[in-house]
């Protein structure tokens, strides 16, 4: 799978200016997706989630990227306007967020939701855009199409919300997606399904995906490659099938602290945090 | 011991429902939220209801902890049957730990006063002794004492509400997704927190969660909600070798155990 790149990140840099400091969300990472699945894996303040958002340019003053190299296909996203990113986000690269709930427009049926998303990057006439929305809805495992089209947000479950946003932001067919915990507010039934369509995109149409996620276990049997973010660095990268034999003591650490059904513990290892961790040279995940 | 499903649960439990129902709303638009619930949970013992949101899980607890009165079936602590209104010495003997720790501690109360505010209600004597004592239970210096609640982390919101709890020296605690909001680290600190809390008091648990492998580190017995209903109970023991009797308490274990390309082809939705 050690292709041409779709994204090339090189030194990225989030910085937030505050009245007092400077707080460094992400500090000089680099990485590269290609057509795999490719998981973020790190606790809450890893800079998992400032990294997927810097990629779309979707950091906002008093935050500020920087990068030697943010290269999507050739284009530099670190230098293109807004007009150029317009083009690009939702249509080539699609993100998928955590909670559908403060996603969807709470006023706006689903169905025009999905339609105004598509129609944003197409010139497709109101009836063909209506055909491609409901043939998405049923591509995410909707059962009742329909109906869901005619339904506000408010008239779903979390799982078929999460569904629609992932139908919304397939119809325009991206090359490369990047999901924020996805399917954090699935139960994990439905998550296995939601995965299910993420794992179809990816083998079947070669798109790229950037999955973020807190759930190594998850990340472990879902994704192709890992990398293991601490305090806005990569601590490891590695095969997501070895992620087990993993060396870096936080990961290590991580994986011992979850609880199993299949081993049962007196108590759970506890994360020993060393403070040299922070200033460790981040790790690069380019792929070679 | 470890208990098994085949033994029976010695005479008189703590905790016992028996045919509880809960509908909220009336008439088309009732919700069956849950239907027909009894278990028995044994004095030291901890019991987990695992489901899926919509299951009735946290609504069964809720009816258990006096927040929702509107309940019918029967309801007993030590024998003693439950009305729908509890008095002090009810929320003496039961606590409860919510889900999330943002929102379940006044955000401009500190420490103190959310830790002296229970024990004050109940008239208990030394409550200041009483709370540094607790807070050192919990694993929190004293200098916690005087800090507001956006001064702590996730997990030390979390350690002030069970030292909340603990205030009253109850004999249950009930626990509605104790770590479902943590990092997985800091979810194992306050899992080993629970689990010697527990050993060091004698109480009893009931802890509601969505994820099995907590449940299974937790529990000596779960039941599997679906639906308002208990699928079916199991000792921790047949969870972990896999001796599910229902499909979708199986449907469930797989789906914990990661993704799996043929097992989510194969997912039959159970609503």
């Amino acid at each position: 799978m050690a292709e041409t790149p779709l994204l090339s990140v090189e030194d990225l840099h989030v910085r937030f200016h505050t009245r007092t400091r400077v707080v460094e969300a992400v500090r000089g990472i680099s990485f590269q997706v290609g057509r795999e699945k490719v998981g973020i894996v790190g606790e809450s303040g890893s800079g998992k989630t400032m990294t997927g958002r810097a990629v779309l340019r979707l950091v906002r003053p008093p935050g500020e990227v920087t990068a030697r190299r943010l290269d999507f296909l050739g284009t530099d996203l670190l230098t293109a306007d807004e007009k150029a990113l317009r083009a690009i986000r939702g249509d080539r690269i699609s993100m998928v967020m955590q909670d559908p709930k403060f996603s969807l427009n709470p006023v706006m049926k689903v169905g025009r939701q999905i339609a105004e998303a598509y129609r944003v990057h197409s010139r497709a006439s109101a009836a063909e855009t209506r055909d491609k929305a409901l043939k998405m809805l049923e591509a995410v495992r909707i059962r009742d199409p329909e109906r869901v089209y005619e339904a506000y947000p408010h008239e779903v479950s979390g799982g078929m919300g999460q569904r629609i946003m992932i139908a919304m932001m397939m119809i325009p067919d991206p090359e490369l997606m990047i999901a924020d915990e996805p399917t954090s507010a699935l139960d994990v039934t439905v998550q296995m399904q939601v995965l299910a369509i993420l794992d179809d995109l990816v083998t079947q149409r070669g798109m790229g995906l950037m999955f973020i996620s807190h759930d190594l276990n998850l990340v472990a049997s879902f994704c192709d490659r890992v990398i293991i973010m601490y305090a806005g660095r990569i601590v490891e990268t590695c095969r997501a099938s070895e992620l087990a034999q993993a060396q870096h003591p936080y990961t290590r650490g991580l994986l011992a602290s979850l609880p199993r059904v299949d081993e049962p513990r007196d108590a759970l290892a506890v994360l020993q945090r060393e403070a040299g961790w922070r200033d460790e040279e981040s790790v690069d995940a380019r792929l070679r | 011991m470890p208990a098994s499903a085949e033994a029976p649960v010695p005479a008189g439990p703590k905790v016992e429902a028996a045919q509880l129902d809960v509908v909220f709303g009336r008439g088309a638009a009732a919700v069956h939220a849950v239907r027909d619930v009894s278990f028995q949970v044994a004095q030291g013992e901890t019991f987990g209801l695992v489901g899926e949101s919509g299951s009735g899980k946290s609504t069964v607890l809720r009816a258990l902890s006096g927040l929702n009165p509107d309940w019918t079936g029967r309801l007993e602590v030590d024998g003693r049957a439950l009305g729908p209104k509890r008095g002090k010495a009810f929320f003496k003997q039961v606590q409860m730990v919510f889900q999330d720790p943002y929102g379940s501690i006044h955000p401009r109360h500190t420490v103190d006063r959310v830790l002296s505010e229970p024990a004050d209600i109940h008239g208990l004597p030394d409550v200041e002794g009483r709370m540094l004592r607790t807070l050192a239970e919990v694993g929190l210096g004293p200098e916690f004492r005087f800090r507001y609640p956006h001064q702590l982390s996730g997990g030390q919101r979390q350690r002030v509400a069970i030292a909340r709890c603990l205030m009253l020296e109850p004999e249950i605690l009930l626990l509605d997704e104790p770590t479902s909001a943590l990092d997985v680290s800091v979810q194992a600190e306050i899992l080993n927190l629970l689990k010697r809390l527990k050993a060091e008091h004698a109480l009893t648990f009931i802890l509601v969660s969505h994820d099995l492998a907590v449940i299974a580190h937790m529990c000596e017995r779960l039941a599997v909600m679906n639906n308002g209903r208990i699928v079916e109970e199991l000792s921790v023991d047949q969870l972990r070798r896999h001796e599910t009797r229902q499909a979708y308490s199986r449907q469930l274990l797989r789906a914990s155990e990661g993704y799996d390309r043929d097992a989510a082809r194969e997912q039959i939705t159970y609503d």
